[in-house]
């Protein structure tokens, strides 16, 4: 329990805080002002302010929830696809403009995969039309049934083909590009890496053809709570109260397969860096590459390990992405690039538990911004807190947590 | 074609090329010229009907190549000559087109809205307004390091084509301010100040030139509208020529003695006296305004504009021209602006459709699964007409694998082995950092 001096010890090093940083107290005050006004909407109330403006208005709690859900699901597509970006970013050095297309490359060939199973032994649907994610004419997304409903199976298949796939691009780009100019400095290898993005995408769009293209089945996906929990437990009687309210909503179940598995691979990728050599390898090379030589670490094993886990996070990323989505086309990733470079940025390059915060960060800021600006503005939104977070704080937000 | 130096009479005529800056550009247009002539022989025929479409893709190759020749110089003053990494270019000429067209659009335009002021007063307030947004952006982001800037540049961009493509802010200012951008639908744009010229006994004497008689009958051997549209790819020649000179005059400057000893070590230039961050933030904003400008005459004589001209790929392919010419050379700018838009950007497109109408491939497949799927039989012809229709996206693809081979085996591009005044810089030399200090 903290005593009146610890408290007072604390005020003192917050007016310290900001007396130093007058940046900080104008972020502070525009957060307060949000927060009332937040409040202000929930309430149903308006504050007149000066002229016509006015603060508060109306805004649902129930609304507000479901933007905080939205903002989770997409903030957790740019954290994952953003653990990959930011240790290439760390362990390489450069900012890697092609991850955006090793994200589509896992959309496309998880969804082959994934149809394929999920739409076997459909008629007029050949292995072809499916694996070539559905282009030209055939049976729809309802006749295939790729969900998680009808064919659970076909997706996890998918997730793992989108994985695979998508880190043995990587792979052979980084032989083939990245390899002859390991020692050449940040900038040529960005410029590379547009080189690349630019070669793959297009290569996407020749191989799969440039029209968007519905994917999954969306039958049956949206349950209620109630229902799941009575097929689990039984009969439920409740009603009102929280318990109530928790039983009375419903879920999605494609988006709640995306949070799923987006949160057991971030848990397995935490317990792999902490727990075997190859994770405290990763580690040390983005800390101090030269000393990570010095100390015998074979660092072009590591460096591939980097691009298998970065591109496979991408590419089911990318693959989960679509699954919320529910339609792709090949410029899926290139238009996600600067997002996931924000939530890169916000956690600081080459913290993977960044990545992930930066992402939430990122996905909330583009779903709630909508409250207060217009709704064709809420990713310039995203990029001005980009934007600014580099200038005035490029480590990041969370500043001395570095990778792991 | 640059490595050709082997003696005889090849070795000889590249030597005497090479001697003068202006023979090089000369060469290279004719070179892509002539190509282009053969490509549409070869494809429609040899007769006089071919005159005419072969004087307007020159004019087409012309127009783009003066339009990225102007752009690539600007980014060559920012990272050729003072190792500026700016990758927000679509943005600063967005900036440019879109401050141009709020003030000199009529105010009856079909979509969006200006207030129809004269285009001596919009063309320079484009870029003042661009060289402004640098300056901005500038200030702060010069201290970061040189990939950093890069993606605030390009996160700079991305926010001003978000914001020239609102719709609510358009109909704010359309009831506000009496101008509007017209969101995503785009804003018309005012008449190319050359055209009124055919109006006059003058323009009706140019197009007369290329009227001949044949058997009796006037034949009208370049069509009116070329003659007009090439009339203003002339202006465009000029001001590039123009930008060429400034570059020149900056690079002889002390100005741009020290933009030089800036690029190679920013300590010792500061060790001397100079405060490198103002010379920085100079040079930086005189770019954006000639990357403005460069979007006026391009962009912004076309009579129509929307966000979707100012996508982020439009910055790459002004990098890939400058790269291709070899950054750090002024002459290698527009070189290399001519070889991008002749041999990567038009001429794949010219050789798909010689090919077509010379092979005539009919029936292809409308997917590549169909054209795969004519393989399996031993057919290759599927597969080849599908990559007939297709050929945007292998251009594309054309494009990334040419990027990257020139930064890995020519990073100094065609003419980097020559010296300039602001001598190529050199990609290899750089710290893995960039070369901004912290």
């Amino acid at each position: 329990m903290a005593t009146a001096q610890d408290s007072g010890g604390v005020f003192e090093e917050l007016s310290k805080t900001l007396r130093a940083n007058p940046g900080l107290v104008f972020v502070l005050l525009v957060a307060v002002v949000l927060v009332i006004d937040l409040l202000a909407r929930f309430a149903g109330q308006e504050i007149p302010l000066f002229a016509d403006r006015t603060l508060g208005g109306d805004l649902s709690v129930a609304r507000f929830g479901s933007l905080v859900w939205e903002g989770i699901v997409i903030g957790l597509i740019f954290g994952l696809a953003g653990i990959g970006l930011s240790m290439t970013y760390s362990i390489l050095n450069f900012a890697n403009f092609s991850h955006g297309d090793l994200f589509t490359t896992g959309a496309f060939t998880g969804w082959g995969v994934a149809l394929l199973v999920a739409g076997f032994g459909v008629a007029d649907a050949t292995a072809g039309y499916l694996i070539f994610v559905m282009d030209g004419r055939g049976p729809g997304p309802a006749e295939v049934g790729a969900s998680i409903v009808a064919s659970p199976l076909a997706i996890l298949a998918g997730v793992v083909m989108a994985a695979v796939a998508t880190a043995l691009v990587a792979l052979v780009l980084d032989r083939v590009v990245y390899y002859p100019m390991r020692d050449r400095g940040g900038i040529p290898l960005l410029i590379a890496s547009i080189g690349v993005a630019l070669a793959l995408r297009s290569a996407i769009q020749f191989v799969y053809g440039s029209g968007t293209r519905g994917i999954t089945d969306t039958q049956g996906i949206v349950v209620d709570v109630r229902d799941i929990i009575e097929l689990i437990f039984g009969d439920v009687e409740a009603s009102g109260g929280l318990l109530g309210w928790v039983l009375d909503a419903s879920v999605n179940l494609h988006r709640t397969t995306l949070v799923v598995v987006a949160v057991v691979l971030i848990v397995a990728l935490h317990l792999m860096l902490q727990r075997t050599k190859l994770g405290k390898a990763m580690r040390a090379m983005a800390d101090n590459k030269d000393l990570a030589l010095v100390t015998g670490i074979p660092t072009e094993r590591v460096v591939r390990w980097t691009w298998i886990l970065g591109a496979g996070l991408a590419g089911v990323a990318g693959y989960l992405y679509v699954l919320e989505r529910g339609a792709m086309d090949f410029n899926l990733g290139w238009f996600l690039l600067l997002f996931i470079f924000a939530a890169v940025i916000l956690g600081g390059i080459g913290s993977i538990y960044g990545a992930i915060a930066g992402g939430l960060v990122i996905g909330l800021v583009h779903e709630l911004s909508i409250i207060w600006i217009s709704s064709d503005l809420n990713a310039a939104a995203a990029f001005a807190i980009m934007i600014l977070v580099l200038l005035y704080r490029p480590d990041g937000l969370f500043k001395g947590v570095t990778t792991a | 074609m640059s490595d050709d130096r082997s003696g005889g009479l090849k070795g000889q005529l590249w030597e005497t090329i090479e001697k003068s800056d202006l023979r090089i550009v000369v060469f290279t247009l004719g070179f892509v010229y002539i190509l282009f002539a053969v490509l549409i022989v070869l494809e429609q025929g040899a007769s006089l009907d071919t005159v005419n479409p072969i004087v307007g893709a020159w004019r087409q190759i012309t127009f783009l190549a003066a339009a990225y020749g102007i752009l690539a110089l600007a980014l060559n003053l920012q990272w050729g000559y003072a190792g500026m990494f700016n990758i927000g270019i679509a943005g600063f000429m967005a900036v440019g087109v879109y401050t141009m067209a709020l003030l000199s659009t009529s105010p009856d335009a079909v979509s969006g809205m200006g207030l129809g002021l004269p285009l001596w007063v919009g063309i320079p307030a484009g870029m003042l307004a661009a060289a402004l947004v640098g300056l901005l952006a500038a200030i702060p982001a010069l201290r970061l390091r040189a990939d950093y800037l890069a993606i605030v540049t390009l996160g700079l961009s991305e926010i001003i084509r978000l914001t020239a493509g609102s719709r609510d802010i358009s109909q704010w200012t359309e009831e506000h301010l009496n101008f509007a951008t017209g969101g995503g639908s785009g804003i018309s744009l005012p008449d190319r100040p050359t055209d009124p010229i055919f109006e006059t006994a003058t323009g009706e004497a140019l197009i007369d030139l290329f009227v001949i008689e044949v058997a009796g009958e006037e034949f009208e051997l370049v069509s009116s509208s070329i003659v007009q549209r090439f009339t203003w790819v002339v202006v465009m020649l000029i001001v590039m020529l123009g930008v060429y000179w400034l570059l020149l005059r900056i690079g002889y400057s002390p100005f741009g003695r020290v933009l030089q000893a800036i690029r190679e070590d920013e300590l010792v230039a500061q060790s001397l006296g100079k405060d490198t961050r103002w010379f920085k933030i100079k040079i930086f904003m005189v770019g954006c305004a000639l990357m403005g400008l460069g979007g006026i005459l391009w962009q912004g004589s076309q009579g129509f504009t929307s966000p979707n001209d100012f996508e982020p790929v439009l910055t790459f392919y002004v990098f890939i021209a400058l790269i291709i010419g070899g950054s750090g050379s002024n002459t290698g700018s527009v070189v290399g602006a001519i070889l991008f838009v002749g041999l990567l950007f038009e001429a794949p497109r010219r050789v798909g459709s010689v090919i077509d109408a010379r092979v005539g491939l009919d029936g292809a497949p409308g997917t590549f699964r169909g054209a795969v799927e004519g393989l399996t039989s031993l057919e290759i012809m599927p597969l080849l007409a599908y990559t007939l229709d297709n050929l945007a996206p292998l251009q594309f693809v054309l494009l990334g694998v040419v990027l990257v081979v020139l930064v890995q085996r020519r990073p100094q591009g065609v003419l980097g082995h020559r010296t300039e005044t602001a001598a190529a810089a050199d990609l290899t030399k750089r710290s893995p950092r960039g070369e901004n200090n912290e």
